[in-house]
């Protein structure tokens, strides 16, 4: 079943315009649990309290403040809060178009589909001119009273718009020199590009699984069907560490055997 | 489980010293048994709030995991009339009991008001063998991930004397343009991570599994199809108009800033101030800060003549005056304090954490030290 869109928009850049619809691209897969009272297994409440009477503070009595130095907070005002909400607006506002590379992974936060709006010719025409360049665009959109900046870009011939973090959230380095003493040796730096050849691969997504997501499914499962199921803890066995030319060689040989049988 | 994994995401560049011996040093040492200690104890060591094992072939790297992502937008707390801040307590429908984290099990519901219990400790039993170990299995070409899969990103720090093992991974993982991939558990969840090189430092960028991104079709996009010739060469040129570099300022969090100068013009003029009761004062002591670049230079033998240390964003940003970001800080520290707190209660093996607040994992470590001496 098609699923359904969360958002319709228009791209506008230059003399450019192509009605689309936003899709979340992200499902989340985790196993739920609730919170229970163990004592008697009924699913807990949860209440704000006074954190010196421990009272309850009931919702419409509670106030939201900003910390401006430790211990001495500013309330904002629900009105005022509600004058910084950004209004309604459905374009999305390409502003410029980068090289990837310019967008470090740390940035890209929440992938969304794009699916046409009425109009796919334009829709393929826009995903065939971002595809044929290679280059991202900077988008800002309004969304459920909320500011976004995003990436623009064709994936596998349709478009995406990945949400992205803002400039005060992801933390940039610059570069680091090692020491002359740590520099790996000729030797060392062959050995360690051999190995990384012989487990050079594709990336398929399929190939990972979330195996403990599936034995959290098992467990739940098992026990509801009546079973009585135990888990004891593991020790956790560590191997001696050998020197890191003898590591090498030897992960590179248990490489290349994997490989050939 | 959805509040931790937000704070999860909540990690900041700004690091606050550790003294030695404090700070569940159990649970660090175990995977420093493998490099005799760099640090002699006495500089201060960065917080990281996970440390485990890089692994390939047969070469091991004990790293620290610190995050490279904060929380966006400014921290807000919930408080009384009186301005002393609320605090989050569970309480028992049936008789009205306020409950303790020692109090709660997780519960799945697997038919309506119906629930089998499953406690953390046996949700970290059930990984076989790979707590802790993040081995890299395939090396594939970086731009091959699409960043779709992109979900959060980590520095790796070497603990021990890791570092030239760490500096071999990172530079032939730069020279091959590759990216090592491995799944790894934390926190009694699966992680799929790429681990990449740039610039010397060795990251780990957490992708989603792929049952966890949607494709086109799950969603009902039509098939991939022709564009107008004529169209497309026209969205190419109003394109071709805009390329410009990335400007970091594009990116700032413009609300943020709006919502802390009106914070800053209220606390100056005194409207709306108040003060938390003398009580609910953070105990903790202001740590000496250190950022994220000397941490990994200290860590990775870097010689004194590399770059000047950049500090974090936090530090490096413009936005104003001493109110906005002070808050921020704080905000920040109290954030890691917990998943301190977290790890510390885990090495101590105290039952009910992971649905603790700081304050009741506080409580708990105390009367655990006093149990053990």
């Amino acid at each position: 079943m098609p699923a359904r869109a969360m958002w319709k928009g228009t791209i506008a850049f230059g003399d450019t315009a192509v009605a689309v619809k936003v899709y979340s691209a992200a499902t989340e897969q985790r196993v739920h649990f609730r919170l229970l009272h163990a004592a008697d297994g009924v699913p807990v409440e949860q209440k704000m309290v006074h954190s010196l009477t421990g009272q309850p503070v009931a919702t419409e009595e509670i106030h939201r403040g900003i910390e401006v130095e430790r211990g001495r907070f500013v309330i904002m005002r629900p009105e005022e809060l509600e004058a910084l909400t950004p209004e309604a607006d459905r374009t999305i506002r390409v502003t410029r178009f980068v090289e990837p590379a310019e967008i470090g992974d740390a940035w890209y936060a929440r992938p969304y589909y794009l699916g046409p709006d009425g109009d796919d010719e334009g829709y393929f025409s826009l995903a065939e001119a971002l595809a044929a360049r290679g280059v991202e665009g900077v988008a800002h959109w309004t969304m459920r009273k909320k500011r976004y900046v995003g990436s623009l870009r064709s994936h596998r011939g349709h478009l995406a718009l990945i949400a992205m973090r803002r400039a005060d959230e992801v933390v940039e380095l610059s570069s680091i020199e090692p020491a002359e003493a740590e520099k790996p040796a000729p030797e060392e730096a062959a050995l360690a590009e051999q190995l990384v050849a012989a487990l050079a691969g594709d990336f398929e997504p399929s190939v990972w699984r979330d195996q403990h997501r599936d034995r959290v499914r098992e467990l739940v499962a098992r026990r509801a069907s009546g079973e009585d199921v135990s888990i004891e803890p593991q020790a956790e066995a560590r191997a001696p560490v050998p020197p890191l030319t003898e590591a090498l060689r030897a992960g590179l040989e248990a490489a290349r055997e994997a490989r050939g049988g | 489980m959805a509040d931790r994994r937000k704070r999860q995401g909540a990690r900041d560049g700004r690091q606050k010293s550790r003294r030695p011996g404090q700070d569940g040093e159990g649970e660090r040492g175990r995977d420093r048994d493998h490099g005799e200690r760099r640090d002699g104890g006495e500089r201060p060591a960065a917080r990281s709030f996970w440390s485990g094992t890089l692994s390939f072939g047969l070469v091991s790297i004990p790293v620290d995991v610190l995050s490279a992502t904060a929380r966006r937008g400014v921290p807000m707390r919930m408080l009384a009339a009186d301005g002393a801040p609320l605090r989050r307590r569970y309480i028992c429908p049936r008789d009205g009991a306020a409950l303790r984290g020692d109090d709660l099990v997780r519960g799945y519901e697997y038919q309506r008001g119906r629930f089998v219990t499953v406690t953390d400790e046996e949700l970290e039993a059930l990984e076989p063998g790979k707590s802790r170990d993040i081995s890299l299995r395939r090396f594939v070409p970086r731009e091959a991930i699409p960043p779709l899969y992109f979900e959060r990103s980590y520095f790796l720090a070497p603990s021990g004397g890791s570092a030239k093992a760490y500096h071999l991974l990172a530079e032939t993982m730069a020279q091959s343009g590759r990216a090592g991939v491995a799944t790894f558990v934390m926190r009694e969840k699966e992680y799929l991570v790429a681990i990449t090189a740039e610039g010397g430092v060795l990251r780990g960028e957490i992708l989603r599994f792929a049952d966890e991104v949607r494709s086109a079709e799950d969603i009902g996009l039509p098939a991939p199809g022709d564009g107008d010739p004529h169209r497309t060469q026209a969205i190419g040129r109003d394109i071709d108009a805009l390329r410009a570099p990335l400007d970091r300022d594009e990116l700032r969090d413009r609300e943020a800033d709006l919502l802390i100068a009106l914070a800053e013009r209220k606390y100056a003029g005194g409207t709306d101030v108040v003060r938390a009761p003398e009580a609910e004062e953070e105990s903790d002591e202001p740590g000496e800060v250190v950022d994220l670049m000397q941490v990994l230079k200290e860590r990775l033998g870097a010689s004194a003549e590399a770059k000047p240390a950049q500090r974090a964003p936090r530090g490096g940003q413009a936005r104003g005056v001493a109110g906005g970001d002070r808050a921020r800080a704080d905000a920040s520290e109290r954030e890691q304090s917990r998943e301190e707190l977290y790890e510390r209660a885990r090495a101590l093996g105290i039952r009910g954490r992971s649905r603790m607040t700081k304050d009741e994992l506080a409580d708990a470590i105390k009367s655990a030290d006093r149990l053990t001496g």
